[in-house]
């Protein structure tokens, strides 16, 4: 479903991925993990299409076809949805019109009729449960003034409506409390299907307790160093990252060019 | 992406939809202002001494005013010796209904949106529609007949109902009142005009669309508006203008007198030419706008939004001399590429627990200045009166500016004034957050800005209100990169 190939990405003079290889099959979930500031946020946003980041190297194909080339919006009528570790306030845009909006947009671009008001209200009052978001959330403006748990459960309901293909979880468990935590776990385990699939980037094995992973990948400095199931997971969790840093030098997953290249910039 | 930047270029440089000229014979006075035009005007239109006068006064006061420079606008001086100050479209002989309108015309307003047939059978808008100088249309005025209701061209009323245009023309914005006013008064040459008789509430918006079509010259409109005791009119002004490369200045004069309990509901959309986007042509739209508030317990709301013209000089005002009398202001101003606009209000508090509302929401984009300069005044006597004002301003991008001028003045120690203010901008990352859901950068911006001015909207008519949204849309068509 999504192929990615020696992807490099650079903000400013900054290289932040620096070779990423990674392949995710539909029906898949993939975790990610790693340090903080490895560039799991820069991977996300690079496959959600944000302009901030360059790509210097590499491809990414998605349903066979090109990806990078699309525009953000594109990608999203492509079934790509990301929760953002920050999710963004819009003041004055009710929340529910923005949904709608959204939708519709999605609709249209599989050539599916707009959703009219009362359909689409029931769509609303269904998810909102499963994903225990308070309703009063609804009328209020995008994510304006809610906490960081309630962002982040918005986030998730928003995924329940739009229904993504392939979606890509940005540390969506941080700063959820337990009951909220598995309502987003919850949320990602209904969507989960032989024609979808997930990234899942977290810093905690707990979430990967309810959400079982097939693979997980561990990013060490834009790249990925270490691969493995689900059980790597709770090794990170006992072991932590420090011994990463030998790891990225014997270079368990990445390609001998990009080991000098990983070297030189060190020295 | 790249490509969405490229898009964005391409929707900012989309021309303006309502640049066509419609060929059509006019008449036509020579450039220039003096007291022999005055005269030519008032012959033209067959007008009794007492308003040819009134002309000649304004024209000899206005000769010793210079232009105010205080507006936080920029301009190349304005030649008032080069303007033609009177054209109408050639017509044989009044028209009754909308058969006997030149087709050409006709269709000019489909162009613009505005099938007169249709609004006339749909909406049941009463629509008079001002073709450069001279009102072509008045639908519906049977219909409001029956219930008393004036609503036609201001020359009409001169004609029809002079007593009434004698007793309240010049008794809110006098022939003094400043440059623009008194221009207008020398050399008004039609627009509306509206009498609500006691007790009635017209059971219809009665809207008026201006078209400025003649090159160079200059849109001198007047409208009246007298709402007598306990009735209630809702009045909807809406504009457009042809692309042209020079400036075109438009000086428009709108008095309002609701008497006791009356209320009186003015709503206008704006989409004048702006000029193109490198700030060349538009309209200077020069307006005094002022309702009085006389009798007790009376009501004016304005309500405005300002999409158009290369420069916008506009305070609708009330001036509240009724006890228990309310003013409201609700203003959208919108400045794009060169677009300058020095918007705002004046309340004027006079009577005992008068109320007033402002709330102002100003939108820059590209390198578009945004003003807004409001006066909110006590007199000693307005015992108990209150104030409340909002100004937000929504900038995008960084080459545009907001300027927020609050004048207070308050004379009376039991007033209670209230002034909020914010800026805020349209971020990228509110921008790609939109995106990534699926939403395209254009609906993106417009939703942001629809709801940053919803307060505004929701006063609008509904016919109205959806016309706004859009516009709103096509005139900030590629301000976000
Ligand atoms: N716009 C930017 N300008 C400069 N540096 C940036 C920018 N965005 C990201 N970076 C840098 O890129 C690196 C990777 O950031 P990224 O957000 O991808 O990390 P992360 O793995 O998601 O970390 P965390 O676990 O803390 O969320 C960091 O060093 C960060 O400071
Ligand atoms: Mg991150």
């Amino acid at each position: 479903m999504l192929e990615i190939k020696g992807l490099k990405a650079r903000v400013e003079d900054k290289e932040i991925l620096r070779g990423i290889d990674l392949a995710i099959r539909a029906g898949e979930v993939h975790a990610l993990m790693g340090p903080n500031g490895s560039g799991k946020s820069t991977l996300a946003n690079v496959l959600a299409g944000r302009e901030d980041f360059e790509v210097t190297a590499g491809t990414v194909t998605y349903d066979g076809a090109d990806l990078l080339a699309c525009s953000p919006e594109e990608r999203a009528r492509k079934g790509i949805f990301l929760a953002f570790q920050y999710p963004v306030e819009i003041p004055g845009v009710n929340n529910t019109y923005f949904l709608k909006a959204a939708l519709n947009a999605l609709r249209e671009a599989r050539g599916e009729p707009e959703l009219d008001s009362v359909d689409f209200l029931q769509l609303v009052r269904e998810r909102v449960k499963l994903v225990g978001l308070d309703e009063t959330l609804l009328q209020r403006p995008v994510n304006a003034g809610f906490s960081g748990g309630e962002k982040k459960r918005n986030e998730i309901f928003q995924m329940a409506v739009l229904e993504p293909r392939f979606a890509i979880l940005d540390e969506t468990d941080s700063g959820l409390d337990i009951d909220a935590l598995r309502s987003v776990a919850d949320g990602v385990n209904r969507l989960r299907s032989p024609a979808r699939a997930m990234l899942v980037v977290t810093h905690y094995e707990r979430l990967l307790e309810y959400i079982v992973p097939d693979f997980v990948h561990v990013l060490h400095q834009g790249r990925i160093v270490r691969s493995g199931g689900k059980e790597l997971a709770r090794e990170l969790e006992e072991r932590g990252y420090a011994w990463l840093d030998g790891a990225s030098r014997n270079g368990r997953s990445a390609a001998p060019a990009e080991k000098s290249a990983a070297r030189k910039s060190k020295g | 992406m790249a490509d969405s930047n490229r898009d964005i270029e391409a929707l900012a440089n989309r021309e303006y939809k309502y640049g066509f000229v419609t060929e059509i014979d006019s008449e036509t006075l020579p450039r220039g202002l003096n007291e022999e035009i005055v005269r030519a005007i008032s012959e033209r239109k067959t007008e009794p001494e007492w308003l040819l006068e009134w002309r000649l006064k304004a024209l000899r006061h206005w000769l010793g005013m210079t232009e105010p420079s205080w507006p936080n606008v920029r301009h190349p001086p304005i030649d008032y010796q080069d303007i033609i100050y009177y054209s109408a479209p050639k017509q044989k002989a009044r028209l009754e209904n909308l058969d006997q309108v030149d087709p050409e015309l006709l269709a000019t307003f489909e162009k613009l949106g505005i099938s007169l047939e249709e609004q006339k059978r749909l909406s049941g808008v009463a629509v008079d529609a001002v073709f450069d100088s001279v009102s072509v249309a008045t639908t519906f005025k049977d219909k409001l007949a029956e219930l008393g209701i004036v609503f036609c061209s201001f020359s009409e009323a001169v004609q029809s109902h002079p007593e009434l245009v004698q007793r309240y023309l010049g008794s809110v914005v006098p022939y003094t009142d400043n440059y623009f006013a008194s221009l207008n008064s020398a050399v008004f040459s039609d627009g509306s005009f509206c009498y609500i008789p006691a007790g009635v509430r017209c059971p219809m918006e009665l809207s008026t669309y201006f078209r400025i079509n003649a090159a160079n010259t200059g849109q001198f409109e007047r409208t009246l508006i007298v709402a007598e005791p306990n009735s209630y009119v809702s009045y909807l002004e809406g504009c457009t203008a042809p692309m042209r490369d020079t400036n075109q200045l438009h000086a428009a004069v709108v008095e309002l007198v609701a008497l006791e309990r009356a209320q009186i509901k003015y709503s206008t959309v704006q989409n004048w030419y702006p000029g193109d986007k490198d700030g060349k042509g538009g309209i200077y739209n020069f307006v005094t706008k002022r309702g009085a508030c006389r009798g007790r317990g009376s009501k004016i709301s304005w309500t405005q939004v300002e999409t158009g013209s290369a420069i916008t000089w506009k305070y609708p005002s009330c001036i509240l001399q009724g006890d228990d009398s309310v003013g409201e202001f609700h203003s959208v101003a919108v400045t794009n590429h060169h677009q300058q606009a020095d918007t705002g209000t004046k309340m004027v508090h006079i009577g005992k627990n008068t109320r007033s509302t402002i709330i102002s929401k100003g939108i820059s984009a590209g390198r578009g200045q945004n003003t807004y300069r409001g006066l909110v005044k006590v007199q000693k006597g307005a015992e108990g009166a209150r104030n409340f004002s909002q100004c937000d301003s929504l900038l995008l991008g960084d080459r545009c500016g907001a300027h927020t001028f609050p004048y207070i003045e308050v004379k009376n120690p039991t007033a209670k004034v209230e002034h909020e203010a914010t800026t805020s901008r349209i971020g990228e990352d509110q921008i790609f957050y939109c995106n990534q859901r699926g939403i395209s950068t254009e609906d993106a911006v417009t939703l942001i800005v629809n709801g940053f001015c919803k307060e505004v909207l929701s006063e609008l008519p509904m016919e109205f209100a959806v016309e706004a949204r859009n516009l709103l849309g096509i005139s900030l068509e590629g301000s976000v990169g």
